[in-house]
């Protein structure tokens, strides 16, 4: 099962860098009160689904060596400015939490198909958790849209 | 003769439960005169506070003298508090009234007509719907205009200009109960009623120091506690309040959770309910939706948790909830305490599904009453001033919006539904950065009543944003505005409003506003004509010109909602009582409480929403509710603790509160200018534990700075009833000062403004500001010369378990003008109480 590992490895690796982003974007949004306080709360949701995961990939081993590059997102390194700035790190932000929920779907099949129940649920939990964040960052997109796009200066 | 500034709630009618609440009238009339001189009495309702007390204005020589409780209305039996007798009419002839616009010229507000005044706004927001469109206008209104004022200007923002940037300073005081309403039963709408108190066995009030914030319906509790058989009270409050007090003498329970916990306590109550077997399987099964997901949320809340994170006795918490667990009927009341404070929406949610376990919903004593803060709070939200659409229409769902179009002759497109409606704190921030380049407010105060107000008056007088401010008094907002219109108060315009409990009352204008100033309607029907707003037809777009024409017409667009005016009129308004909606064929008197059936209204195509993530406030689809099904089914829904946004830390180890205190209403504009209520309560103070006060030097009346990581303020310390490392302070207090004979003219009226110290961060749900949780310090300046100004007849009394300070003896709060107080030999007959006819009890 090398390739579950490296999908589990995928996981942990991307949750990460969507934690990561998560608090970049507080911190460049920080005047952004709710930005601020929400982003903040859901890096630790992704940090505790790493945690929950953390004696599966102790289990399976290290697979890093063996992912692909490609699968690979890059973080959030610098935010943007201003009301534009904002939907647009929100946009990256689905993109990634969007990575990660396939991430999750792929390993929940994969352990499903192992009958490993640990691993499933960790990944059925991670995977509605990562539904709430992807929910937030569409509401929080379509209400910052008309105004960012038509008024911002 | 009573002095209801020292008897705060009046003289006790104490009756047996089941039993109807005996009338008792309230007057109060100037000094110098008599019953005999009153040309007229005029019929409305108080507007100081959300109870919504029935009431006549007495008239002489063209002015209001005084007021007198209407005895046949079902909200006060007659009764009025110290707010509304001594408050209701005498700002009306202060001399500081604006009677004339006002314009800024080279950085003054100069006097000027109403032409000009409208001219300049008209030019401005022409100009900026040319530029930059819609979006560039926001509307920040009231709890304290009426019905017609707010429908009229729902209609003008939504189908004139059409824009989605409007809400009330009703999100600062009453969001969380809309909301809490729309995620638990699918609409805004008070399930139970006032009439509860006299059938339930227990009365739970969470985070609602009532006798402070509605003292009448504290006298009714009043009158059963001290009848035969009566209820036990269960207080949630921080502070020893006079609810405390109550439930320590009724056998029940006072749990003093830690400030930013009230979550983590309800997480508690609900297991308790779980664990114990208080659940109402058969109910909750044919009912609800959620139950199991519920169950595991709060799994974990164990009472020694509870215990830990809260810091209240275990034992207690095991109490309380057996207290629910046992009791028949319980009414339960929520206000500011949870609303204010973080995870709000939850934690309110929380009283829902408590009632909703054990079936305690739609029968007389088994209810709920999330309260309002401001008397018509109400109205804003049923009209959509707040941004809802009008009717508790949801803006998700085509249909509803379509409805509104076909009701305006407008096309849909230009109804704002694209998005949930901005919030006064994101209005703010787009003012903030000039991206609305115009907002509007209209009888309300942010400069005072906003969190973090340094940044509040940065963006009201700042240059991105041209600020129209209505108001009947030049307020610390007015003084920051380009546009100052001088506004009509109550008593001095005809128009309806709704309390808390669902009862539409009318308030006839009594006498004429001083000088030029114009009803609130007026002056957006000015607006409006000058703008020339139109519909598909080439009508105008607003085809009303009087309060009762906008009412019918408001009354129209409810048909067939939740909240169903149809069968309402002036006319019918004009009789004994205040009749609570929903009126309509099929209840032709009113409706004294909803879900008698047990039926919601959650149906996906009727709802006022789809829901939200409690934690994160994320929006459910329309595809994902129609998937659960709820089809006239309530929600259980739960949600996780989380620590608040601010913990203490060693530079601020305390937890910072704000509250009112029952002689002020909101930034005192009116209750300031009452002789009786302002020496009462005449300046800003601070309420320290005896042990925090202890640690710092500091004693009764020392003059003291708090300040958190946004602001300082300096005021007068008061060592009284707050649990140890809070503390409180009130938050009325704004730079204006009354005239030295009312009892101004404070030193500290630039440095004890409560809101420098509070937060700019808000509810996800409800997007309600939270106002009671910060971190503070608070150090000692100098001695001060007496005790601190703080009442001692409230929760703001000195420590009631030590003795009182011998150096400094804090005053007795007493001394108010006399009114007199009668019971009529015969109960008038109240329409839809349950207590009247032993047929209508059960
Ligand atoms: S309880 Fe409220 S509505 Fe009634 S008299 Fe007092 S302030 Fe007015």
């Amino acid at each position: 099962m090398p390739h579950l590992t490296t999908y589990v490895g995928l996981a942990d690796h991307s949750e990460r860098t969507l934690a990561e982003s998560f608090r970049s974007v507080a911190d460049g949004h920080a005047h952004v009160a709710d930005v601020f306080h929400t982003c903040r709360m859901l890096a630790e949701w992704s940090e505790a689904n790493r945690a929950a995961l953390a004696p599966i990939v102790e289990r399976y081993g290290e697979a890093d060596v063996e992912e692909p590059e490609r699968l690979h997102a890059a973080g959030l390194a610098r935010t943007r400015d201003g009301e534009v700035g904002l939907l647009r790190d929100l946009q990256d932000l689905h993109v990634l939490a969007s990575l990660v929920q396939t991430t999750w779907t792929v390993v929940g099949q994969g352990a499903q198909g192992l009958r490993d129940k640990e691993l499933l649920a960790v990944a059925e939990h991670a995977n509605e958790q990562t539904s709430r964040q992807l929910t937030w960052l569409n509401t929080r997109m379509k209400s910052a849209a008309p105004q960012a796009l038509i008024v911002a200066p | 003769m009573t002095d209801r500034i020292a008897d705060i709630h009046g003289p006790r009618t104490p009756h047996a439960k089941g039993t109807v609440w005996p009338a008792r009238i309230d007057q109060y009339l100037d000094p110098g005169v008599e019953e005999t001189d009153v040309e007229r009495w005029v019929q409305s309702a108080c507007l100081l506070c959300s109870n919504g007390c029935g009431m006549d204005i007495a008239v002489r020589d063209g002015r209001m003298v005084g007021v007198r409780g209407r005895a046949t209305d079902v909200v006060n039996h007659g009764r009025l508090g110290p707010k509304g007798l001594y408050g209701s009419t005498r700002w009306a002839h202060a001399g500081d009234r604006l009677t004339r616009p006002l314009v800024r010229e080279d950085g003054r507000l100069v006097e000027t007509d109403w032409e000009t005044a409208m001219g300049r706004i008209v030019a401005t927001s022409r100009a900026l719907l040319e530029e930059k469109g819609p979006l560039s206008h926001g509307f920040y209104t009231s709890g304290q205009l009426f019905l017609e004022e707010y429908y009229t200007l729902a209609v003008i923002g939504k189908a004139g200009l059409g824009t989605p940037h409007m809400d009330g300073n009703t999100r600062l005081c009453t969001a969380t109960s809309a909301a809490a309403f729309k995620e638990s039963f699918g609409a805004d709408g008070q399930p139970g009623s006032y009439t509860d108190i006299e059938h339930c066995d227990a009365i739970f009030l969470y985070g609602h120091n009532m006798p402070e914030t509605q003292t009448v319906l504290w006298a009714r509790i009043l009158d059963r506690t001290r009848g035969e058989d009566p209820p036990r009270i269960v207080c949630v409050d921080p502070r020893r309040t006079l609810v405390a007090l109550e439930a320590e003498r009724t056998g029940g329970v006072h749990l003093a959770p830690r400030v930013g916990t009230n979550l983590a306590l309800m997480n508690g109550l609900t297991r308790e309910l779980f664990a114990n077997g208080w659940v109402d399987d058969d109910w909750v099964a044919a009912h609800t939706l959620g139950v199991d997901d519920l169950r595991s949320t709060v799994e974990e809340w164990a009472p020694d948790k509870v215990a830990e994170v809260c810091g209240v006795d275990a034992d207690d918490v095991r109490r309380a909830a057996r207290i629910f667990g046992e009791s028949t009927d319980v009414l339960s009341t929520v206000l500011q305490g949870f609303y204010q404070s973080h995870q709000a929406t939850a934690a309110s949610v929380a009283v829902h599904n408590l009632h909703l376990l054990r079936g305690m919903i739609g029968r007389p004593g088994a209810g709920i009453l999330q309260m309002n803060g401001q008397p018509t709070a109400q109205n804003n939200r049923e009209c959509g001033a707040d941004g809802d659409l009008p009717g508790f229409r949801n803006w998700d769902n085509p249909a509803h919006v379509h409805q509104l179009a076909d009701a305006w002759d407008v096309d849909t497109m230009t109804i704002p539904h694209w998005a949930p409606p901005t919030h006064a704190m994101q209005i703010f921030s787009y003012a903030e950065a000039g991206s609305i380049g115009l907002l509007w407010i209209s009888a309300t105060n942010p400069a005072v009543s906003m969190p973090e107000s340094a940044r509040i008056r940065r963006i009201l007088g700042g240059d991105q944003c041209f600020v129209v401010v209505q108001d009947l008094f030049l307020t610390e907002t007015a003084e920051l505005a380009d546009v100052v219109l001088p506004a009509a108060g109550w008593g001095e315009k005809t128009g309806c409003f709704t309390n808390v409990n669902r009862t539409v009352h009318l308030s006839e204008k009594a006498v004429d506003p001083p000088g030029e100033a114009r009803s609130d309607l007026d002056i957006f029907l000015m607006y409006a004509d000058a703008m020339g707003f139109t519909n598909r037809s080439g009508q105008p777009l607003i085809g009303w010109r009087t309060p009762e024409e906008a009412f019918d017409a408001w009354a129209a667009v409810t048909a067939g909602r939740p909240v169903d005016y149809t069968g309402l009129s002036y006319d019918r308004l004009r009789g004994p009582t205040g009749i609570p909606w929903p009126v309509n064929a099929e209840h032709p008197d009113g409706t004294d409480r909803l879900y008698a059936d047990g039926v919601f209204p959650t149906d996906t195509d009727y709802c006022e929403t789809f829901g939200h993530d409690l934690a994160t406030g994320g929006t459910v689809t329309e595809t994902e509710h129609r998937a659960m099904n709820p089809a006239g089914r309530a929600f259980l829904k739960g949600a996780a603790y989380t620590p608040a946004h601010e913990e203490p830390s060693e530079d601020f180890p305390l937890l910072y509160t704000t509250g009112r205190t029952v002689y002020h209403f909101h930034t005192r504009t009116k209750t300031g200018r009452s002789e009786d209520l302002n020496r009462a309560a005449p300046d800003a103070w601070v309420e320290l534990s005896a042990g925090d006060a202890a640690e710092r030097g500091i004693e009764e009346g020392d003059w003291v700075r708090v300040a958190s990581p946004r602001g300082a303020i300096e005021v007068r310390a008061r060592v009284g009833n707050v649990m140890e490392g809070a503390v409180f302070a009130p938050f009325h207090y704004g730079h204006w000062e009354p005239p030295a004979d009312l009892g101004g003219g404070h030193p500290d009226a630039e440095h004890r403004l409560a809101n420098e110290l509070t937060m700019t961060v808000w509810d996800p749900v409800s997007k309600q500001p939270v106002f009671k949780t910060a971190a503070c310090q608070v150090t000692r300046v100098r001695a001060g010369d007496g005790p601190a100004p703080a009442p001692t007849t409230t929760a703001s009394a000195p420590d009631t378990d030590r003795p009182a300070s011998r150096r400094r003896p804090p005053r007795p709060t007493e001394g108010g003008a006399p009114t007199t107080t009668t019971v009529p030999d015969r109960t008038p007959d109240y329409p839809l109480d349950p207590a009247r006819s032993s047929e209508g009890s059960r």
